[in-house]
């Protein structure tokens, strides 16, 4: 059946039938029609954010809460670009995300209109695929392809550019379109030679890890991730971009790789004669200087997307596929193989390890709070089914340590783009698409200071979100390579917040949430008790930290992870344990 | 390094031209030649793109280019399984004296003489660039006025098309 209506009607009807319940966004001159069909729509949810980035990112944290595609909103010009950030945050951490921006009038593109920006040009490198829409019959065809793009094979951020007066021309409206996507085939299922080759390296290995990343969740697969690990009894890491997905407290588990990897994770992959890698990219914060890494080991590396597949580091065995299915794959042939291997040396060295090496931080003697005992703290009493979402930097890495993950997904943060800011948007993103649980956003007061205007958009929308301000007044992560590669000149990373400005208790105030604050290690349980008992409006907590505590274990950038240190001028020793 | 030349099958869409080769320098690859035209189908453009890379950069090139949703299909030409050519237009300066010798490699380039003027001439020649480098080489002494040369073009030999199994995609689409 078809209908006459107007482009920006047609806009706001394709976006019900695709299922979209909640948009971000911020009107504009340009987007302005879609805003009044808008205004009547009973299913969808238009939440007015003040800042196009917190739309952006919020409409990341829905779609990583819900696994659905987030959908933000911006006029042209000004509004587009500011959403280039969390489209490019998008991007590196494939996170499902459909923007919709208003252009000028199709006649009055190219003449460097009022608000005119080449959005569709701009963002080319860092969308999965964009489009600019000046014909209104294109509008409802254009968004069923902005969706499933977003939504399959490798998830990523979509524009769809719409012209003004496109949005405004009458045309009509039928459902469902007829896709036109011939150059688009994602493949999902594994090759089931390589399937069998794979296995083949597993039964033969030695000292085999599981090297999971986030496209394991993406595909959801933790259930089968389980399965597999269990049956045949390998190690397990999990990404930055993976934590949650296989339990943390499960004894095979060896915490996160990388650059501030535990050093049992790290070991694993350096001292490892297979690597599975499973919806990973080999990414250069997790392997260090690539010719040392992993140098007895094989690679099997299954992802969804076969430009990953030895882009970084050769697979001997590449598979393209979803994660699901590879593992699902992988089961079957390995328990019709009956094949089971012996680890046992290979688990007494992991173990040692583990035993050995801890996570671990020394408290402060004078009696100042350290920031890994707040997340310590809130792991305990907010409990594994709390959604945590984090920005970049020290807090980041503290947040992904020393916090419990038992359940996909409940690790929300900023990984390949590394953005400060994301956390207060994506947390109220989180929040709505998940109103039932509890979502604590664990923020850097440099990062907190970027987007924390989205306050006053949780507080009027009825958003209640919590955050942890880990406040050492500086730029944390910075000042840490300061130390220990700049001679500790602190060049521009000290921000002063300990000196209260701004005072983040009274800003919290001034933005209708409730603020409190925390400066002791016996205080921490009380005011984080206190936060989780207020559920009607957002909370802010300054917990003012010491400025000296350090992100450890690190690998520093662009060494081996060999060379991994568990505190300054510490290294694990290896050879000890070794053979 | 080696050359490699990639015939790409792409839809016949705005903006398409500048997502290929933005992507290649996104990705730190540079083009040695581009070119771009239309096929036998309406709804497809056929991009012929000669990189300079090793083998392991070009499979990345190769699948970095096959994720753009309006890339129907790569395929590498082989120079001895393809036939590749350039155009080139070329004003050499040519007076009464000259002009003869002129012709004369014309002739033995199976150039062509497009244009004359009193003290110049237009050549047109098409080939592998080895030839199109050589017939440079000649003209040179007497006085290059003026270049222009197109990017390569090139086909498979044989009865095979690479068009036809993207034609069917489309019309599956369509």
């Amino acid at each position: 059946m078809t209908e006459r209506m107007t482009g920006a009607q047609a806009l706001v009807r394709a976006l019900e039938h695709v299922g979209v319940d909640t948009v971000f966004g911020i009107p504009g001159g340009a987007i302005l029609p879609a805003y009044d069909p808008l205004y009547d729509s009973t299913k969808v949810r238009h939440v007015l954010v003040r800042h196009e980035q917190g739309a952006g990112h919020a409409a990341e944290g829905y779609a990583q809460a819900t696994g659905k595609v987030g959908v933000c909103m911006a006029t042209s010009g000004p509004g587009a670009t500011n959403l280039v950030t969390p489209i490019a945050d998008a991007y590196m951490d494939s996170v499902p995300i459909v923007a919709i921006t208003g252009q000028v009038a199709s006649a009055a593109i190219g003449t460097d209109a009022f608000q005119e920006a080449d959005i569709s040009g701009i963002t080319m490198p860092i969308t999965k695929h964009n489009f600019l829409v000046t014909d209104p019959a294109d509008i409802p065809r254009t968004i069923a392809e902005a969706f499933h793009i977003a939504a399959t094979g490798r998830p990523g951020p979509v524009l769809v550019d719409i012209s003004k007066d496109a949005l405004q021309a009458q045309t009509t409206f039928s459902w469902p379109p007829v896709m036109q996507l011939p150059g688009y085939r994602p493949v999902t299922r594994p090759h089931s030679k390589q399937i069998r080759e794979a296995a083949k390296l597993i039964a033969e290995s030695k000292r085999p890890v599981l090297y999971v990343g986030g496209g394991v969740h993406k595909a959801r697969a933790s259930a089968e991730l389980l399965r597999l690990a269990e049956l045949t009894n390998i190690p397990v890491i999990t990404t930055l971009m993976a934590r949650g997905t296989f339990p943390d407290s499960h004894p095979q588990h060896m915490g996160m790789p990388g650059m501030h990897g535990s050093v049992s994770a790290v070991g694993a992959l350096q001292k490892s004669d297979l690597i599975i890698g499973l919806g990973v990219r080999f990414d250069d914060r997790v392997t260090g200087d690539l010719k040392s890494f992993a140098p007895y080991a094989k690679v099997v590396h299954a992802d969804i997307d076969p430009a990953e597949i030895s882009k970084n580091r050769h697979a001997d065995v590449p598979i393209v596929g979803d994660c699901k299915e590879v593992i699902n794959d992988l089961i079957a042939v390995i328990e019709a193989s009956g094949q089971k291997g012996d680890y046992a040396d290979w688990w007494t060295l992991l173990n040692g390890y583990k035993k050995t090496y801890p996570l671990g931080y020394e408290p402060f003697e004078d009696g100042s709070l350290a920031p890994q005992y707040v997340m310590e703290r809130l792991s305990a009493i907010a409990g594994p089914d709390t959604y945590y979402v984090a920005g970049v930097g020290q807090h980041q890495m503290w947040a992904s340590q020393f916090i419990d993950y038992e359940n996909p997904g409940t690790f929300i943060n900023s990984g390949g783009l590394g953005t400060m800011g994301f956390a207060v948007p994506a947390a109220m993103g989180a929040k709505m698409g998940r109103p039932d649980a509890t979502v604590w956003a664990i923020d850097g007061d440099g990062c907190f200071q970027m987007t924390n205007q989205e306050l006053a958009t949780c507080a009027i929308e009825g958003v209640p979100i919590k955050i942890a301000v880990i406040n050492n007044g500086n730029l944390g992560m910075v000042r840490q390579w300061q130390t220990l590669f700049y001679d500790q000149r602190y060049s521009n990373t000290d921000l002063q917040t300990t000196r209260r400005i701004p005072d983040f208790v009274k800003l919290a105030e001034a933005y209708g949430c409730v603020g409190l604050r925390c400066e002791r290690p016996e205080d921490v349980d009380a005011v984080i008790k206190k936060a989780m008992e207020i559920n009607d409006v957002p909370v802010v907590v300054d917990f003012v930290v010491h400025q000296d505590a350090m992100v450890w274990p690190m690998v520093a950038a662009g060494t081996s992870n060999d060379d991994i240190k568990i505190a300054r001028d510490m290294a694990p020793r290896w050879e000890s344990e070794d053979e | 390094m080696s050359r490699h030349t990639l015939s790409v099958l792409v839809e016949n869409k705005p903006g398409v031209l500048a997502r290929v080769s933005a992507l290649f320098s996104r990705r730190g690859f540079n083009i040695d030649s581009l070119a771009v035209g239309p096929t036998e189908h309406d709804d497809i453009s056929r991009m012929t793109i000669v990189v300079n890379v090793e083998e392991l950069p070009l499979e990345q090139v190769t699948k970095q280019l096959n994720k753009l949703v309006n890339v129907l299909k790569i395929v590498e030409l082989d120079p001895s399984q393809s036939v590749q050519r350039e155009l080139m237009l070329i004003k050499v300066k040519a007076d009464a004296e000259s002009r003869s010798h002129v012709l004369e490699l014309v002739q033995l380039f199976r150039a062509r003489c497009v244009d004359v003027a009193a003290d110049a001439v237009t050549i047109e020649v098409t080939g592998t660039p080895d030839k199109l480098e050589a017939f440079i080489k000649v003209l040179e002494p007497f006085g290059i006025k003026e270049l222009v040369q197109s990017g390569m073009v090139a086909i498979g030999r044989g009865a095979r098309s690479i068009t036809d199994r993207s034609l069917r995609a489309l019309d599956r689409t369509a």
